[in-house]
């Protein structure tokens, strides 16, 4: 009963998703503000419809009803409440409701807080994202029905893939989802602007805060992700250049050049028709993940469903709105005058390059996810593009990337003196030439990865903390600083997070170790300087799974630092294994132990690994969200926010 | 990333871990260029994983293929050639920059250059663009600036 109910709503919600389609361009067009005004109740509702539904769904996997398909095949009654909740979205279609949900989320706090948008405006963002929501919901209910019922109903399900049953996995999907859909807003703002054919400074206020919230929540789904990958799979790899992960990375990267982009069209009213085309295109590469994950034309570990009628479906809502939206751009471009005089150098040809590094890097990764399809459709020759491709062609990228952002962030607007900012820099240079040179005479093996990278993360992170401190006089500089707009330390906080993550991988990537070998009960292993000893290997009983548990004492001469206790667990209903490493985390390194199998001889295969800096990977993304979160309560974004009582007046005037 | 997802994993039962401790070679030179010949080769029953990392069956015999050659003299690449010809163009995790694959190799580079060039057009007609428009605000700009300026 309650699965029909949720597919009801569904159902209605649909209908309500037209409606907010039509009726609101209908009343733009027109300038008829009633009809306009309709957006708003109908971004409410339908979220409320469709909160409904996913409640329905999640209610099913709660009690276990296996009577629904898609709970008998992926829970089961003895899998932990918080994996209950988490398995509603650990399939497609569950997964899918999860996108429809936060895509009605996102149009209603635009209908809810968008109060100081222009009346015409404000109904064409609902509308644009109603017709967004209206092909999603369509999607779900023709191809991915989750509400579909099993008959006869089964006594116990098939569980959750083991793997997934991880309290990262519980929260890695909402956050990527979070960001995918809500490049949606930036791509609502974009076409409706078109429609309008005005796109000023106000509207690239208006758009900023959405486009980095969605970044906020892009930036920690994907470390998360990574995060996840690193404990989990059993060898603490962080990033594999998976076509998935690609997905997530190219809206990523292209959310970070429309951030930027924004600031210019802003503060200075120039590269609109490119800040539009970012916005168009953000989202068209959370679409074309969508795609990639659930059309499998893309062999990939995260493959959801290789379903070709999906994979149409799917394209064909890709084709409907990036051709949609680029040919109302075509039309649409020539109108959006450019304004603003900078020179060549100039914090606005700074962005510039930010964007074109940016959107080159996002390029390049897109072109190596698709290559393998592309040559054996037209060129016959089936090949594979993996990591090592993409290191060698993305990395030169980032590196330009991370020599021109201290000195492009601290070059004035319009026009700029590159020696004067680069003699402000100079101590920063100095710091960071030094380090890396320190690096590369301590280091054993003569590796320059190592080096170089953190002396570009030096170079980064000095460069933020200069430009912060270049803000104040001399002699009142701390009581300045605490004055700074919020957006200058959330500037200063992503940046710097910047080079906390290359430092982060470039110290795992340089300096790793590893020891791979069969160890009795009560030997040890020597690893950089640490002492791993296998005390015991047991069996353990857990919830749904039997593990097979280590002992491990990790010590560094006579000192004992941490027992840790990898495991491997058999989850007897799916059939499948995991290696649950065991870490020794800290801000300087990570030990990392797993337990393998016991050998023929006596005694367990181990593995263990020195990482040094690994946490400043995820640490560094970490700051990269905060540094968002700053630059999101900056007090501007409170005044436009404020605006929305105004023109409450001008609405009735019309 | 759910590389244990890996098909092979429910195909052939248990897993084996990624490199063993019985395949590790005697002599560390030559486990060293092992394994970063392995780091370049793709599991072909996985997705996307190389087969240093990999646990299915047919990343070890890969592995094991790959230590038996060096061990009987081959150069990497000699190495390399031998499994390309018994698997395919397809186990190569970095393309070969031959043939169409120059496409790939160029892309990159070549949307780079293209783009500085526009840019730098770009940036030469803003330079010299006549500053007066700017500076006047249309009526509803200045509208809209003093009610931003009220709050």
């Amino acid at each position: 009963m309650v699965a029909e109910l949720g597919h009801f709503a569904l159902i209605l919600g649909f209908t309500v998703a037209l409606l907010q389609t039509v009726v609101p361009l209908v009343g733009a067009a027109k300038r008829w503000p009633g009809w306009m005004r309709f957006s708003e109740p109908a971004a409410g509702l339908l979220f409320l419809l469709t909160g409904f539904a996913f409640a329905a769904l999640t209610y099913s996997f709660v009690v276990s009803d296996f009577s629904v398909k898609l709970v008998w095949m992926n829970s089961h009654t003895a899998k932990p409440l918080l994996y209950k909740f988490s398995g509603v979205w650990g399939n497609h279609e569950g997964s899918m409701l999860l996108w429809v949900l936060i895509l009605t989320l996102f149009g209603a706090l635009a209908a809810w807080f968008g109060g100081g948008l222009p009346p015409t405006l404000k109904a064409r963002i609902l509308a644009v994202q109603g017709s967004i929501t209206a092909a999603f919901m369509a999607f779900v209910l023709f191809t991915s029905n989750p509400f579909l019922r099993l008959e006869p109903a089964a006594l116990n399900g098939k569980d959750l893939n083991p793997l997934l049953q991880d309290p990262g996995l519980a929260f890695h999907p909402p956050f990527l989802y979070l960001g995918y859909v809500g490049l949606s807003m930036a791509f609502s703002f974009a076409v409706a602007a078109l429609i309008e054919g005005r796109v000023d400074a106000a509207w690239a206020r208006w758009v900023r805060p959405w486009t980095l919230a969605a970044w906020i929540f892009l930036t920690i789904g994907i470390a998360l992700g990574s995060w996840w990958a690193y404990y989990e799979l059993g060898w603490g790899g962080f990033w594999f250049w998976d076509p998935v992960e690609n997905a997530s990375f190219m809206p990523w990267l292209i959310a970070v050049a429309l951030l930027h982009s924004a600031v210019v069209v802003e503060k200075r009213e120039s590269l609109k028709s490119w800040t539009i085309l970012l916005s168009i295109i953000a989202f068209g590469f959370s679409l074309v993940g969508a795609f990639i994950t659930r059309s499998g034309i893309i062999t990939s570990v995260h493959a959801f469903a290789t379903d070709p009628e999906r994979g149409v479906f799917l394209l064909l809502i890709l084709a409907f709105f990036v051709g949609g939206a680029l040919t109302l751009f075509a039309l649409r471009a020539g109108a959006l005058e450019a304004k603003g005089v900078f020179g060549m150098v100039s914090r606005e040809a700074a962005l510039v390059l930010n964007n074109i590094l940016l959107a080159v890097a996002a390029f390049v990764v897109f072109v190596g996810t698709i290559w393998p399809l592309i040559s054996e459709l037209l060129f016959d020759r089936k090949l594979s593009v993996g990591e090592p491709w993409f290191n060698a062609s993305f990395t030169p990228l980032m590196i330009l990337l991370g020599l021109a952002l201290p000195l492009g962030a601290m070059l004035p607007w319009k026009r700029g003196q590159l020696g004067r900012v680069a003699k402000r820099l100079s101590g920063a240079f100095a710091l960071a030439v030094a380090l890396g040179a320190l690096i590369w005479a301590i280091q054993t093996e003569r590796s320059a990865l190592g080096p170089v990278g953190l002396l570009l993360a030096a170079w980064i992170v000095a460069g933020s903390v200069t430009d912060l401190l270049s803000r104040g006089r001399k002699g009142e500089r701390l009581a300045r600083l605490m004055r700074l707009p919020r957006a200058d330390w959330g500037k200063a906080v992503a940046h710097a997070g910047l080079g906390v993550t290359i430092a982060g991988v470039s110290g795992v990537l340089a300096w790793q170790q590893e020891d791979i070998r069969v160890v009795q009960e009560g030997d040890s292993v020597v690893l950089s300087g640490y002492t791993i000893t296998l005390n015991d290997v047991s069996r353990a009983q857990g919830p749904n799974y039997i593990s097979t548990m280590a002992d491990v004492t990790l010590s560094k001469g006579a000192r004992v630092i941490s027992t840790l206790h990898p495991e491997k667990r058999v989850y007897p209903v799916a059939g499948m294994p995991t290696t649950e490493a065991a870490i020794d985390g800290g801000l300087w390194r990570d030990i990392y132990v797993v337990i393998g199998d016991a050998q023929d001889g006596g005694g367990w295969a181990m593995r263990s690994y020195y990482k040094p800096l690994a946490n400043w990977i995820w640490g560094g993304a970490l700051l990269m969200a905060l540094g968002g979160v700053l630059s999101l309560s900056d007090r501007r974004y409170r005044v436009a926010a404020g605006a929305r009582k105004a023109p409450v007046s001008g609405v009735a005037a019309e | 990333m759910i590389r244990v997802l890996c098909l092979a994993l429910v195909l052939f039962g248990t897993p084996a871990f990624a490199v063993q401790p019985d395949e590790i070679l005697s002599d560390p030179a030559l486990e060293q260029r092992a394994r970063e010949i392995s780091k370049g080769l793709r599991c072909l029953v996985c997705r996307n994983e190389n087969i240093d990392d990999s646990n299915a069956e047919l990343a070890r015999d890969l592995r094991l293929l790959v230590r038996e050659r060096l061990v009987a003299g081959d150069s990497d690449a000699e190495t390399i050639d031998f499994i390309v010809e018994r698997y395919g163009e397809y186990v190569l995790l970095n393309p070969r920059a031959a043939g169409s694959n120059l496409i790939l190799y160029w892309a990159g580079p070549g949307m780079l250059v293209f783009a500085l060039l526009a840019a730098g057009f770009y940036l030469r007609t803003r330079s010299r663009a006549n500053p007066d428009g700017e500076t006047k605000l249309s009526e509803q700009e200045a509208k809209r600036l003093a009610e931003i300026m009220r709050e």
